[in-house]
């Protein structure tokens, strides 16, 4: 399976990356040569197989549904590019 | 005195201890040498205050006979561990001055038996690399070089600066981390140690996630001994992690110096590639012929999967690191580039914040996991993951022990030698090393010899899950039998 220039445009978008015009290309390329490279998995017999989940059989813990932490919005937004009041600032989202 | 950065680790415990030196004198060694070091690029940050006042902490203790098993042992972090109130970047622009405000479980581990931080280590941008050239902060140059050369050698990734601090004696031990072979193509490109344990052994807590099912921590240090002694204060069942394992973490310290005798070692028939090196072949036969002498019995065993191993990864490793990244949006820590909207907030910040292969990989992950084709891929793969090892699964039922493998196709190569033109020509790197990751099992690397142009070779031992003792038997077996390579001397200042 190999992606052309429009599909490398749609999977930017979708991963929220900007791809200028004179990139696309080059990543098509790199794509196509990952892409080529698993190609010989599609020759695997996988009937039957279940996909792996675990190393050795366990079940998830599940942890008590209370809450253990909170209260700590300074720490929260202690690292945010902008913030007011309280919350993270983004450019307006809602007409 | 004499040069304290010259120690092993465990030497270093016994001076400290015999109060032949303090911890503040290891730590300043270190330091000092860090510092002639610059060159190497090993370190991102280096934190000398913090580290000579955990130093003071570690002497007092030892004056009150309170010692840990690490006191006072000055150690370098891998820049993908959170550190509170230490800078923490994955080596990547888009979170260059993030500072967390918790510790990863590893470091607190660590912390908590004693152990100095000397610094954040360098390495390849969010792990995905094996030359450590991904960097957002530059290349890490290895201590080792060609003979007659004076040409910079890389020092395998991603964890290249904790394998080249080590090799390069700015630290005593190193913590790393391991997706595909990213602890064991470092220690075996600088003739250091390194062991990734089965997944689940150490916390994930705190460790910036590549691809949650395979990334697991690990230590790099100069010797066998060295790695389990710090294994054992890494390791451990943590309530962040719900992949974490509660089960008991051994003396794995013991284990180095047991007996071998009868132990079963594979030898698995299809890494012996087409095109292998002469050189790694018959290092792989010197391995062999040390197990045996030492009581092993030899087996060649099939692990018929093993070549489906590396495309299956870079489905699964890409697709997990797709929605692993996806948090780094601009909004609530490190870059933001600020466009006409919200979307365009989010596309230019990623643009700019991520590197070429870290774009690269998210876009593959993207695709993979785009409607329409993630039975194809991805649950191909997870499946294909599921026959590789069963074929490991079928070798232990048959009552093999351990394997041991090549760590790597090649010895360390130049800067700039690989992977410029085809991205696939640098992940043949992690032929030998990324099987054990899919399959979730223990792996150790430790320097076998040197090549016909003086760098170091690595041997890989592969063990059971939960098996960890095992390998450190075997490996210290090895590291007695191999001719001693011993670690460069500095060029470098």
């Amino acid at each position: 399976m190999s992606v052309d220039l429009a599909t490398v445009r749609r999977i930017a978008h979708l991963a929220r990356i900007r791809v200028s015009e004179e990139e696309a290309p080059y990543l098509q390329n790199e794509i196509n040569s990952i892409l080529s490279f698993v190609e010989e998995l599609n020759a695997v017999d996988v009937e039957g197989v279940e996909p792996m989940t675990s190393v050795l059989p366990m079940t998830m813990k599940k942890r008590v549904d209370v809450v253990s932490d909170g209260e700590i919005v300074d720490k929260v937004l202690a690292n945010a590019p902008a913030r007011e009041d309280g919350f993270f600032v983004v450019p307006k989202v809602i007409e | 005195m004499s040069d304290l950065t010259r120690l092993t680790l465990a030497d270093a415990r016994e001076g400290l201890a015999a109060k032949t030196f303090s911890a503040v004198e290891l730590t300043q060694a270190h330091l000092d040498a860090m510092a002639r070091a610059k060159g190497l690029n090993a370190y991102i940050v280096e934190t000398p205050d913090k580290a000579l006042a955990m130093a003071r902490a570690s002497d007092a203790k030892i004056a009150k006979g309170e010692a840990g098993p690490l006191e006072g042992i000055p150690l370098g972090i891998k820049d993908l561990y959170a550190t509170e109130g230490v800078q923490t970047t994955a080596a990547s622009h888009i979170l260059e001055g993030f500072i967390p405000p918790y510790e990863s479980t590893v470091t607190s581990n660590l912390w908590r038996d004693g152990a100095t931080m000397l610094g954040k280590l360098n390495l390849d941008e969010f792990a995905m690399g094996s030359s450590n050239e991904t960097s957002y902060f530059g290349p890490v140059v290895s201590p080792w070089r060609r003979n007659g050369s004076d040409a910079k050698i890389v020092p395998g990734g991603s964890s290249g600066g904790s394998a080249a601090a080590v090799a390069a004696r700015l630290c005593l031990g190193a913590t790393a981390t391991d997706t595909g072979g990213s602890i064991r193509q470092p220690a075996a490109f600088t003739g250091t140690v390194g062991i990734k344990p089965t997944y689940g052994r150490c916390s994930r807590f705190g460790v910036v996630a590549f691809a949650s099912s395979l990334d697991q921590a690990g230590p790099i240090a100069k010797t066998v001994r060295d790695t389990a002694i710090l294994l054992r204060s890494m390791a451990g069942h943590d309530p962040k992690d719900t992949t974490s394992v509660d089960a008991p973490v051994p003396d794995y310290e013991k284990a180095v110096g047991a007996s071998i005798r009868g132990k079963v070692i594979g030898i698995p028939k299809e890494y012996r590639l087409d095109g292998l090196s002469a050189e790694i072949a018959s290092l792989w036969d010197q391995g062999v012929a040390w197990l045996r002498a030492a009581g092993a019995e030899i087996r060649e065993i099939s692990l018929p999967h093993t070549r489906h191993a590396l495309p299956a990864y870079y489905i699964v490793a890409p697709a997990e690191a797709s929605s692993n990244l996806a948090r780094y949006d601009g909004v609530r820590y490190g870059l933001r580039k600020t466009g006409k909207d919200i979307v365009d907030l989010y596309e230019l910040t990623r643009a700019e914040g991520f590197g070429k292969e870290v774009r690269r990989r998210i876009m593959i992950g993207t695709y993979v996991l785009s409607a329409g084709y993630y039975d194809a891929y991805y649950l191909r793969a997870q499946k294909i993951r599921s026959l590789i090892k069963r074929d490991f699964d079928l070798a232990y039922q048959s009552g093999v022990d351990a394997i041991l493998t090549p760590a790597t196709p090649s010895p360390a190569f130049a800067l700039g030698e690989k992977g410029s033109a085809d991205p696939v020509e640098m992940y043949l790197n992690d032929v030998f090393t990324v099987t054990v990751n899919m399959a979730g099992l223990p792996g150790l690397v430790l320097p076998g010899g040197l090549s016909s142009d003086g760098l170091p070779l690595g041997l890989q031992l592969i063990g059971r899950p939960f098996e960890e003792e095992s390998l450190f038997s075997l490996a210290q077996v090895i590291e007695e039998a191999a001719p001693k390579i011993g670690l460069p001397e500095s060029w470098w200042g």
